[in-house]
């Protein structure tokens, strides 16, 4: 840190314009192409790097295993697509797909739309911005295992904050684990709870960036607040409702601590898989199962899954307000 | 400009030291490490031994005992670590990756009978305790609580800690609130076979609304399934030669018979054992029987169990149905472990009498050591938690005759699976009328 407080003193200096000229040294050449050419390489190389030990290796490392038969307690034995075959056909997988599924629809639609409504009024002016702006960001700071702790004592069966204010209404209690579809909305909320406000943010900033003009004209025209939403402001969002669906899309089909969590840290999740996702069914094959070739071949299906619904949900936003 | 250079001159000085002082954290840290596991600098520190175990509430009960060996021994100190309630879902998958991948893993482990199988077909994960001299403890055990701990190439790697024994735990208050009888030995009167059980639960049901007779399917349908698989030939899910008979043994079936009758008869609180909601529902009264093989009752006792609020609610009576082994566990060193002699040296202290007399008081659960069992600090036991219950007359006089249910290697993954169903009728994720199709079918998945 001294070093660089210390050599950037001189260069700030005024300095001959010749000086360069007047002492050529050796290996110069070497060291302008170093500058030029190679610095930028190795400057962004870290990323590269790490991606590829991190990354690369065991995408790779996967897809070989998942043509074996890999028992970490027995033997490996080639099966070439036998996994796949095999998993197709695997009620447990397709129930662990559509529960993912399930619950990404529940969670991702009504976050995103609460996001945007959130991410609208914060645009307007008010007291205390900052804070107020900054305060929405907050569940995202505590931890996953820490919000899911609080939500299942508050989604518990016998004694949780949420069966007792339904039984105000009369309702009778809820079984939270053991129903799919209350299991679902539990964990949706949990994620709702924590990623909402961050999607907000990033669209407040994307707004931000529309031209304020656009609105005055379409005031002076006579286009009411809401109008002026639908057709200004959403269109021009587009490019941040990309990254907002598509980082949400990836989010919600890898979705593994929260349901996990919800079921004391089993990744059974619930006594008949009612929440399991698909991660958890590889984690559960993989390491409980000890079947790693199976849950080699679930991570590419898996990989696989977030591609196509990427790819769907790219297309869905392309599609948005757009008549072009 | 100069203060500003020099504080980043401060900042660059103070980040260097961080480094080395952080540097020298992990040299030293390492030294220590290798001079106490070579066992030959004479200024190591002392070695410390890493017990891992698993249960809930007092678990493995070694409590006393590792603070007693603790405060003698100052050479070799017992870091005392249960990582988890759960053992097949949680603490065995875990060791399993430890013990295979070489690091990870404590120096003295704790492992349930359903664990023994694969243990066994696994010589290579294991010190091997002959050449520490405890080939000399085979008379203190039973012979198949020994043979068990013997791999299949005949190496000894295991020594007993508990074995199961069976009864009844009930409240005694809510029995007597119910209009039942409190005193033990007429609760055990009241129910010779388990249709009399359900009798008196419908009875107790009748007068009581808060409290479910019994906690939820799944400890129950281990007390049944032991005490069947006595009646079939000492097997469960599978036979002595490894094929899965989870279909074929009415044991099985005759077990998750009676785990669906009590759940569709209203008798269950629907909790499941060993997890949060279910220690919670004995701190709130949920039930009022559950099936108390001796390691139960620490289960109980614990702070994460009932606790001490509910000493002397509790008490102990005969299981419906005659006795039945549940449980039991055994301690192996990994061949991973640094200090392979003095882990060795642990395991045969809490394997051994005084240890294993320390846990029965402490705990509850019935040694396997014989001569624990034969003590009369054993043997005219009673437990002060379960109002003064004469635990020694009830497991001790039956420890030395228990036979051990036999237990494939993939038992663990089968079992875990079946008792998801098992639960799972109960809490209405499965319908009754597909829970024993469904059990059969994961049971065979999970083998496969």
């Amino acid at each position: 840190m001294s070093l660089h407080v210390d050599a950037g003193h001189p260069t700030r200096a005024p300095m001959p314009p010749s000086r360069r000229h007047v002492r050529p040294r050796p290996g110069r050449s070497f060291m302008t192409w170093l500058d030029l050419k190679a610095a930028p390489y190795l400057l962004v190389s870290p990323y590269y790097l790490l991606f590829l030990l991190f990354g690369l290796f065991p995408l790779g490392f996967t897809l070989y295993f998942s043509l074996f038969d890999y028992d970490l307690t027995g033997t490996v034995e080639w099966t070439g697509l036998g996994n796949y075959t095999a998993m197709l056909g695997d009620a447990a997988f397709w129930k662990a797909v559509v529960n993912t599924l399930g619950m990404f629809v529940i969670a991702t639609v009504p976050q995103i739309l609460l996001a945007l409504m959130l991410a609208n009024a914060l645009n307007k002016r008010f007291k205390f911005q900052l804070f107020v702006r900054l305060g929405v960001l907050l569940p995202l700071v505590t931890s996953v295992v820490a919000v899911a702790v609080v939500f299942t004592q508050l989604y518990g069966r016998d004694w949780g904050v949420v069966n007792w204010v339904l039984g105000w209404f009369g309702a009778d209690p809820i079984d939270w684990k053991a129903e799919r579809l209350p299991s679902w909305l539990a964990i949706a909320t949990m994620i709702d709870w924590r990623w909402t406000g961050y999607n907000a943010i990033i669209f407040l900033a994307g707004m931000q960036t529309i031209p304020k003009d656009l609105y005055e004209a379409a005031s002076i025209d006579g286009a009411s607040r809401r109008r002026q939403f639908w057709q200004i402001t959403v269109p021009m969002l587009r490019p941040t409702m990309i990254f907002v669906v598509l980082n949400s899309t990836i989010g919600g089909l890898t979705l593994f601590a929260e349901p996990t969590t919800f079921y004391n840290g089993n990744v059974h999740g619930g006594t008949n898989s009612q929440f399991q996702t698909v991660s958890m069914f590889i984690y559960e094959q993989g390491f409980r199962e000890f079947d790693y070739g199976y849950a080699s071949a679930a991570a590419w299906l898996l990989f696989l899954l977030i591609l196509i619904g990427s790819g769907i949900n790219f297309l869905l936003i392309r599609r948005i307000g757009g008549n072009k | 400009m100069i203060a500003h250079s020099r504080r980043g001159r401060l900042l660059a000085v103070a980040a260097v030291a961080a480094l080395a002082l952080g540097a020298a954290a992990c040299g030293s840290d390492d030294s220590t490490g290798t001079a106490s596991g070579g066992g030959s600098s004479a200024a190591a520190g002392p070695v410390t031994v890493t017990l891992q175990t698993f249960g809930g509430g007092k678990n493995f009960g070694y409590k006393e005992a590792v603070d007693k060996w603790n405060a003698e021994h100052k050479d070799i100190q017992i870091k005392y670590d249960n990582l988890t309630d759960q053992f097949e879902q949680v603490y065995w998958p875990q060791m399993i990756q430890w013990l295979q991948s070489g690091a990870g893993a404590g120096d003295v482990v704790g492992i349930d009978e359903g664990g023994m199988g694969l243990a066994k077909a696994h010589p290579e994960w294991w010190a091997d305790l002959g050449e520490f001299g405890l080939q000399n403890r085979k008379a203190d055990f039973a012979a198949w609580k020994w043979e068990n701990g013997v791999t299949a190439d005949g190496k000894l790697f295991g020594l007993g800690t508990d074995v199961g024994g069976m009864s009844l735990c009930y409240r005694r208050d809510l029995f007597e609130k119910a209009g039942l009888p409190g005193d033990r030995d007429e609760v055990s009167k009241l129910w010779p076979t388990w249709d009399d059980f359900i009798k008196v639960a419908h009875k107790f049901q009748d007068k009581i609304k808060d409290t479910k007779f019994v906690d939820g399917t799944n400890t129950l349908y281990n007390v049944v399934l032991v005490q069947e698989a006595a009646k079939n030939g000492n097997v469960s899910y599978f036979d002595k030669d490894n094929n899965l008979i989870v279909d074929k043994n009415p044991a099985v079936k005759t077990a998750y018979d009676f785990a669906q009758r009590i759940s569709q008869e209203g008798l269950t609180a629907k909790l499941r054992n060993f997890t949060p909601e279910w220690n919670t529902g004995m701190k709130k009264s949920q039930f009022a029987t559950l099936g108390c093989p001796s390691w139960m009752l620490g289960a109980v006792s614990g702070d994460g169990g009932a606790g001490p609020d509910f000493k002397g609610k509790w008490d102990v009576a005969a299981v419906p149905g005659g006795g039945g082994n549940w449980g039991g566990s055994w301690l192996a060193v990994p061949k991973q472990s640094k200090h392979p002699k003095e882990a060795a040296q642990v395991l045969d202290y809490l394997t051994g009498k005084e240890a294993e007399v320390s846990v029965f008081n402490y705990a509850g659960n019935m040694p396997s050591n014989i001569q624990a069992q034969q003590d009369p600090a054993v043997q005219g036991a009673k437990n002060e938690y379960f109002n003064d219950a004469p635990v020694g007359d009830i497991f001790a006089k039956s420890a030395a005759a228990l036979q051990p249910v036999f237990l494939g290697v993939k038992h663990a993954q089968v079992k875990n699976a079946i008792e998801s169903v098992v639960s799972a009728i109960d809490d209405g994720s499965v319908p009754y009328a597909n829970g024993w199709k469904q059990l059969v079918d994961d049971a065979v998945k999970a083998a496969g």
